[in-house]
């Protein structure tokens, strides 16, 4: 007997498609969606479990991560890929579809770190360290949060102080993504003139991460806490663009928009999952599939499903045409996240004993789309920015 | 080196296929189309030959005007320029016509190799290679699981049964390619973001002179009838009294596999 010809590729994604969602995409998204899709199947889901479950995120892929271009995809020149909004978020659905982590991952480099640098850096900055970000040979990561200062970043505790031609900086940053794997911290601190990010390379005296361990979500995810103990850094690491909390809020925008979709990547996982699953498990002589509590829950995931898919795709349609305001940005963070973890909940149920098993997704997302209702703006930070834009009073103090 | 490859869109091979009982051909509408998984190789084929010994690949493709998205994809891999022949006149043509159509494209130009799948994964035909080759009074190279093409010699290892013969051909010549013999790259995002930039050729039957000699009016072939394959006959189990190995081994033996 011949071999087989040729091998079958897994079933592609976007499959999830209720409303002809496709129509609204032209080829080239469609193109990129399948190819971050397949290399998500391939290479990524059969080996997400083990690193959950032993709390790692797994760094052998990084060269191919780089070499697909999907660090700093939307950016333009220094090797990045120069993609349109809607391409980046159709990259973020398919790489959360396999893991919250592996999008924050994505993330952190491109939104968080290299957008920054491309946007506030200076001329030399950009050149040193942006197309060894691209090849994925420096990753970073983003620090602006800490132990007491979360939804407020305002008050934040970090100080740099000018000494002569350097800076000195002292501080703690926590629930730091990559901060253990990072080369190079973006690091934001107050000075007598505003808050101001600096570029902080591994390595640099004074400058620590410790890992945080015992987490319950985004377990293939590295999340640290950076230590800052008069750490002196030159005044050329400082970004020269950046005043402000405008500054770290600019990127956050960033990356809650690839939140939109790379929470809708996690519900289709969960809801493929909670299908496929209720379709075959047979309990009382019938599908589950055929009862109706399991369709009210299968029901309400893709109705959620598509509607999340119309606000991120018009809400990229938008960003496209640099339209999409901060206050639509939370909106749709707010509503895909919240709606995707209530999917993951769902699907959990739906599937039984099996559904707490690393065996199947539904669990590891429902856990990991916990953090994702927090970080870039918990859910009630950004309902109220937009109950602030609509009523005009402002209740967050 | 010059390579041309050729490349077909299918309905996704992962999807039930549905046959339209009228035209007895696979549904199109309403299914994802892909890139044929076997011309990914042949695609893949035809990069690493001119990685090494320079030159372009062109992607040829015949197909309506959606067959543009695998022409594409092709180039978001490497290709350097695409060729999309598309013509109404087209719709459900046979082997040969779609051979015609080829070796019309590769006739007008001086390409070293023309690299194709062994078959599309849908219609599984296999004709149309042999077929190019044929009409263009070239070597064919078939079911290739490793080609190397050095000067003015192409070499292939063909897949048999038993292992491979090494066969060698002078070139130009038109190679077909198994799924064995490379591992597909993923195209890029640059590469899709720089596609969108490449040239694709459109071309009609007339602009080949091709009018009446492929495609409708032209046709050699007909499905006549579609049946479902028969159902795979229940195997035999052979329960273990004692003699079970040696009744497997008998059995083995009897279909020639030992
Ligand atoms: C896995 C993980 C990775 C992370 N990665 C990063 C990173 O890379 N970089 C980084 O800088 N940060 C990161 N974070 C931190 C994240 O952004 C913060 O956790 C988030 O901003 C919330 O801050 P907090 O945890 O201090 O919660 P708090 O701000 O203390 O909030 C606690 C609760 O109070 C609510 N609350 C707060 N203020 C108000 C108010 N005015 N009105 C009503 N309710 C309010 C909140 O909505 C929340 O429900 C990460 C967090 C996690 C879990």
């Amino acid at each position: 007997m011949f071999p087989p010809l040729y091998r079958i590729e897994c079933a592609l994604p976007g499959s999830v498609d209720f409303y002809n969602t496709d129509e609204l995409l032209n080829d080239e998204e469609r193109l990129v969606r399948s190819t971050v899709g397949r290399f998500v199947d391939k290479r990524f889901i059969p080996i997400v479990a083990e690193h959950y479950e032993r709390g790692t995120f797994p760094m052998e892929i990084v060269p191919e991560l780089a070499s697909l271009g999907l660090f700093g995809m939307h950016l333009q020149g220094y090797g990045a890929a120069g993609m349109s909004n809607v391409m980046y978020g159709l990259a973020c659905q398919e790489l959360e579809r396999g893991d919250s982590g592996l999008r924050s991952f994505v993330s952190v480099q491109g939104s968080l770190c290299m957008f920054p640098i491309n946007h506030y850096g200076s001329q030399e900055q950009k050149e040193r360290w942006l197309p060894p970000m691209a090849r994925g040979e420096v990753i970073g990561c983003f620090g602006l949060t800490e132990p007491e200062f979360g939804s407020n970043p305002a008050g934040m505790a970090t100080r740099a102080r000018r000494d002569g031609n350097d800076w000195i900086l002292n501080g703690t940053k926590r629930w730091i993504t990559n901060g253990n794997l990072a080369h190079l911290a973006l690091v934001w601190a107050r000075t007598d003139d505003g808050i101001r990010g600096f570029l902080v390379e591994k390595g640099t005296k004074g400058f620590e991460a410790r890992e945080i361990h015992n987490k319950l979500s985004m377990r293939a995810s590295v999340t640290s806490e950076l230590i800052l103990d008069d750490c002196r850094v030159p005044a050329s690491s400082e970004l020269p663009g950046a005043r402000g909390l405008k500054g770290p809020l600019s990127c956050l925008n960033e990356a809650r928009f690839g939140i939109v979709w790379g929470s809708l990547g996690a519900a289709i996982a969960c809801y493929q999952s909670a299908l496929e699953y209720a379709r075959e498990r047979v309990q009382f002589d019938r599908p589950i599939a055929g009862y109706q509590l399991t369709q009210e829950k299968l029901v309400g995931m893709i109705t959620e499903i598509t509607k999340g898919q119309l606000l991120a795709l018009q809400l990229g349609r938008l960003k496209d045409r640099g339209k999409a305001s901060a206050t639509q940005i939370s909106m749709a963070k707010m509503n895909n996240a919240r709606q995707a973890l209530q999917i993951a909940r769902d699907a959990r149920s739906i599937l039984g004993a099996n559904g707490i098993s690393l065996e199947y997704p539904v669990m590891r997302h429902m856990a990991n789309l916990e953090t994702v209702l927090t970080y870039e703006g918990t859910n009630e930070v950004h309902m109220l920015a937009i109950g602030e834009e609509i009523t005009g009073l402002s209740a967050f103090k | 080196m010059n390579v041309l490859v050729c490349v077909k869109q299918i309905p996704d091979p992962n999807a039930p296929g549905k046959i339209d009982p009228q035209s007895k051909r696979l549904v199109r509408e309403g299914v994802d189309l892909v890139l044929d998984p076997g011309d990914e190789h042949a695609v893949e084929a035809g990069l690493q030959i001119v990685e090494q010994a320079g030159g372009e690949v062109t992607v040829l493709s015949m197909g309506p005007p959606k067959a543009l998205d695998a022409i594409r994809k092709a180039l978001s891999m490497g290709g350097a320029r695409g060729i999309h022949v598309q013509d109404p006149g087209l719709e459900n043509s046979d082997a040969l016509s779609t051979a015609r159509v080829i070796g019309a494209v590769a006739a007008g130009a001086s390409y070293d190799l023309i690299i194709c799948g062994t078959e599309s994964t849908d219609g599984s035909t296999g004709a149309v290679p042999a077929m190019v080759a044929e009409l263009l009074g070239l070597p064919l190279l078939s079911f290739a699981r490793k080609l190397t093409a050095e000067g003015k010699t192409a070499q292939i290892h063909r897949q048999t049964d038993e292992g491979y013969d090494i066969v060698e051909a002078p070139l130009p010549a038109v190679v077909t390619v198994t799924g064995g013999i490379n591992e597909a790259r993923y195209p890029s995002l640059r590469g899709i973001m720089q596609s969108k930039n490449k040239e694709v050729k459109a071309l009609s039957l007339k602009d080949l002179g091709l009018e009446g000699k492929a495609g409708k009016g032209a046709l050699t072939q007909e499905v006549l009838t579609i049946a479902p394959a028969e159902a795979r006959k229940a195997g035999e189990v052979v329960e273990d009294k004692g003699d079970g190995a040696r009744r497997i081994a008998d059995f083995l033996a009897g279909a020639k596999v030992i």
